[in-house]
């Protein structure tokens, strides 16, 4: 028995140690953030220069993430939740390609998704110095996780028979889609939701090749303060993408609690590797 | 006011995309304000049935379905203005009970002042009123299945439709509701078809019973009717327990291995009799028994004994008998049968 | 039981239509462009060759896989041991370390690569631990080991995450009959445990694999100078502006990460089809 209790407890250390791999640096760039000078060390004061210094400097990358973030999830949520009744509702083989297909600009490097993008539309100024041009890209990117996660609600609840219930009662398609369908599947669509915003904001692989000066998103922009400018703006500026990204996680999570076999199931894993 | 209308399927076959032959072609009419039970064992075709009827499933060509004078058969479910009440229930969980009960009052534009009188009025009937505002979740089987028949009611449809609506319950449950929803279908007058493969509820609920085997209707009619005249071997042992002798008809005296049974109209050159197990009794002391055999098993139900007692055919006879006395094992037994229980089919 | 509710073209069309114009105009048709472009170089379709045969990008091909592969059996083995550990055992605080442990869910490339620096840069925290000692400081930050470092940061949650899961719907009555049966703790695990997680190690190895190879942002962060696929084609893109070049490394690219996660899908039935 002290065998196992030894062992119990470097497993215990050894989970210790992975979490301060994880967390560690996390605080150090917090503090590196409110650091006067990060070389000298936490002596030289804390501040709030920096984080006003970025904030001056970064903010419209800021809102254009949060913007495209959200124009992203209207238009995953038009396209996506339609397309997963559908596929809900028809298993055959065809159902199954249209997901394969759909899956591919997540499994396919988003670098390749971009070049594709520009050489089929760069030549259209217009569209290739807005916004959209990016959005596109997110688009793309996103779709497949609102589609999964709004499929995965509708094949656990027993459709057939509730849309069956509401058409003995006189629903018609549309009706039965919006009273039964959309209110029933609002989990996943949740889920899907915050998944989508989450994704976006932090999307960097295609949003590299697909931005111009005009157009940075935070990511972006973040790359840029890594490459050019010291430690604790860097720092300062990771510091406001957590704050913005951490209450879409914790709600993610908290959403996630009741039923995290299928959070942490493939469906939902898969990379927003930038 | 209900109005409801007799209903009539002409010729209604039914084959799935994947070529399941589901139904032969089926003829069926059932009177305004008759209850109809679809009764035979698990894949006979009943459900299918019910759906054809409902507008779920359409017929292969050359069916018709008729609600009154009206031919529904091109008419899609959501416009032929039926009652339906699922085995799973099918309520939505996205609504409460009031909601659920008033969504098809809703779908017909009603007031919302109409709507909730109509809706007092269903909760009052199936006496649901205190769950008016509970979501579905927070609801026994019972209650969600008074709740999905409130729902159907609501619209006062032309007729009412339910695939096994019992089943998913349990037995002492089950006995509470068969009697409320066979008050309700009286009191309501409405045409009703309801499926089930318990016998016991298809006597009890059923104006007529329909037998199905295969896709096809083996038997229809009374529920006594079924149950004393079957029409063919198949109906008479689906429905209740049946005894069965082999032997050879000798003038008015039916020959076999456990003895004879005596019976004036035996048809000339039968090779089988068959009686219930209330016909047949343990021969009184004294009395002249022609059938012998021994118990071969006796199970206690309280009220009486069910007695297995071999007679050198491949069943053993089947009867209850008082519990006052005990049958043992081996023990031999003088039976006696009624004639009039007599049949051959 | 299937639906039977029927649904009209005019329906199905209306469900349909908005995405798949969405993808056909905005994927289906670029990459099929993009396809033609790769062979419009000095190479043609020889491009495709140019992958094995020239030693720049062969060079390149290999460090990425092994880069990823490295990654990923570090990050298995790792959030093995933890989250089987985590499912296994309740004590206090074990919530709030599940939570850190997902933390960085959520952060892109660029910011893990960040992290990195923050951890083996310049002015990192490994560095300055050597330091104290009196030891001369590791900058590793900006090297292969640095990238992998920043992949295994990138993979553990959602590995763990999955692994956790997996450890959950392990049937505790296996390993009591693997027990009562004389097996020691370690028969346990080789026996019961490992085999029980082999679904979740091939789908999340697969996904963690393909994030490995096509990943952009980490490599990004840390240098220019590491010389993995994603990194070249962005230069071959950028600065030599070899646009067929960099299509035909695209789909090699694409094809590999592709292929990592059909391959697990194969080998683990059902399980990963969701993973695509
Ligand atoms: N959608 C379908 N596609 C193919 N075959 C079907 C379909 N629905 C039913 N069947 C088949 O048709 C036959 C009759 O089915 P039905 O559901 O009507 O039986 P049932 O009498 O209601 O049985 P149960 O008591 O089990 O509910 C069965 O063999 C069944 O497998
Ligand atoms: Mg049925």
């Amino acid at each position: 028995m002290k065998h196992g209790k030894l062992l119990l407890s470097l497993q215990f250390a050894f989970t210790l140690a992975v979490c301060a791999f994880l967390v560690v640096p996390v605080v150090m760039s917090i503090l590196a953030g409110l650091t006067v000078n990060y070389f000298v060390g936490l002596q030289s004061g804390l501040t709030l220069r920096w984080v006003f210094e970025v904030w001056d400097a970064y903010r419209d990358t800021l809102f254009l993430s949060l913007g495209l973030a959200l124009a992203c999830l209207a238009l995953t949520l038009l396209l996506g939740v339609p397309l997963a009744y559908l596929l809900a509702r028809s298993r055959g083989r065809l159902a199954r390609a249209i997901e394969e297909l759909l899956m591919l600009p997540v499994a396919v490097p988003g670098l390749a998704t971009a070049l594709g993008l520009i050489v089929a539309y760069g030549g259209f100024a217009g569209f290739r110095t807005s916004a959209a041009f990016i959005l596109v890209g997110h688009v793309l990117f996103t779709l497949p996780f609102m589609v999964r996660s709004v499929l995965a609600v509708l094949s656990v609840i027993d459709l057939p028979t509730l849309e069956e219930g509401a058409a003995s009662l006189g629903a018609g398609f549309w009706q039965r889609f919006r009273d039964i369908v959309l209110p029933n599947c609002r989990n996943g669509i949740l889920a899907g939701a915050l998944m989508v915003v989450t994704l976006s904001v932090g999307e960097f692989n295609m949003t590299w090749l697909l931005h111009t000066p005009f157009t940075k998103t935070l990511p972006v922009g973040l790359a840029d303060a890594y490459a050019s400018l010291r430690l604790e703006i860097g720092s300062a500026y990771t510091l406001i993408f957590f704050l913005l990204i951490t209450p879409l996680l914790l709600t993610l999570q908290v959403l996630a609690r009741p039923r995290r076999q299928s959070f942490a199931a493939p469906d939902n894993t898969i990379e927003n590797a930038s | 006011m209900m109005q409801t209308v007799p209903i009539a399927l002409e010729n209604c076959a039914k084959t799935f995309a994947d070529g399941t032959r589901a139904l032969e072609a089926v003829n069926l009419e059932i009177a305004a304000g008759e209850t109809v039970v679809l009764l035979g064992p698990s894949g006979c075709g009943k459900t299918t049935t019910l759906r054809l009827i409902a507008g779920l499933e359409q017929p292969d060509a050359g069916g018709r379905v008729r609600f009154g004078a009206d031919d529904v058969t091109a008419l899609p479910i959501e416009k032929r203005n039926v009652g339906m009440v699922f085995q799973s229930y099918a309520l939505f969980p996205n609504m409460t009970v009031a909601e659920n009960i008033a969504y098809g009052l809703r779908l017909r534009r009603q007031s919302a002042a109409e709507q909730r009188a109509r809706v007092g009025e269903m909760l009052a009937l199936m006496r649901i009123e205190r769950l008016a505002e509970r979501s579905i979740d927070q609801l026994s089987g019972g209650q969600r299945q008074r709740v999905a028949l409130a729902r159907a009611l609501a619209v006062q449809p032309r007729v009412l439709l339910l695939d096994e609506p019992l089943t998913a319950l349990d037995a002492k449950l089950r006995d509470t509701l068969r009697f409320e929803i066979d008050s309700l279908l009286r009191e309501l007058g409405i045409t009703a078809i309801y499926v089930t493969h318990d016998q016991a509820e298809a006597m009890a609920l059923g104006d007529r019973i329909v037998v199905m085997d295969h896709g096809r209707i083996a038997q229809v009619g009374a529920p006594r009717e079924i149950y004393q005249q079957p029409a063919s071997r198949y109906v008479a042992e689906f429905i209740g327990t049946m005894n069965r002798l082999s032997g050879h008809a000798d003038g008015e005296v039916f020959r076999c291995a456990g003895g004879y049974v005596a019976w004036p109209a035996l048809p000339a050159g039968a090779q089988e009799i068959l009686f219930r197990p209330e016909d047949t009794r343990i021969a009184a002391d004294g009395e002249a028994a022609t059938l012998h055999g021994t118990v071969g098993a006796a199970f206690f139900c309280g009220n009486h004994v069910r007695l297995f007692v071999e007679v050198g055919e491949a069943q053993p006879l089947v009867l209850e008998t008082p519990a006052r006395r005990e049958y043992r094992h081996g023990e031999p037994v003088a039976l006696a049968i009624e004639t009039h229980g007599l049949m051959v089919l | 039981m299937s639906h039977s509710l029927a649904i009209s073209r005019r329906q199905s069309a209306l469900l349909l239509l908005p995405a798949a114009i969405f993808f056909t105009a905005f994927f289906l048709l670029p990459m099929l462009r993009l396809f033609f472009i790769s062979a419009s170089g000095q190479l043609g379709w020889s491009a495709y060759l140019a992958i094995v045969s020239d030693a720049n990008y062969f060079r390149a091909l290999w460090t990425t896989l092994a880069v990823a592969a490295v990654t990923t059996l570090l990050t298995l083995v790792i959030s093995a041991i933890s989250g089987v550990f985590l499912q296994r055992h309740a004590f206090p605080g074990r919530a709030l370390l599940v939570s850190a442990l997902t933390l960085p869910l959520a952060f892109p490339g660029v910011v893990v690569g960040f992290m990195v620096i923050m951890l083996a840069g310049r002015q990192g925290l490994i560095g300055e631990v050597f330091a104290l000692f009196g030891g001369e400081r590791p900058v590793f930050a900006y090297s292969l080991a640095g990238l992998c470092m920043g992949y295994v940061y990138f993979s553990i949650p959602r590995t763990i995450l999955t692994i956790m899961a997996a450890a959950e719907k392990l049937d505790p009555r296996l390993e009591e009959a693997a027990r009562s049966l004389g097996g020691s703790p370690w028969h346990v695990v080789r026996d019961v445990i490992l085999p029980g997680l082999r679904p979740a190690f091939v789908s999340s190895g697969a996904i963690c694999f393909a994030t490995a190879v096509g990943a952009f942002g980490t490599a990004f962060t840390l240098a220019t100078r590491i010389e993995v696929l994603p990194m070249l084609i962005y230069t071959e893109f950028t600065l030599s502006a070899n646009i067929a070049m960099a299509a035909a490394l695209s789909f090699s690219l694409g094809a590999v990460a592709w292929l990592a996660l059909a391959l697990a899908r194969s080998a683990a039935g059902a399980t990963v089809a969701a993973a695509g």
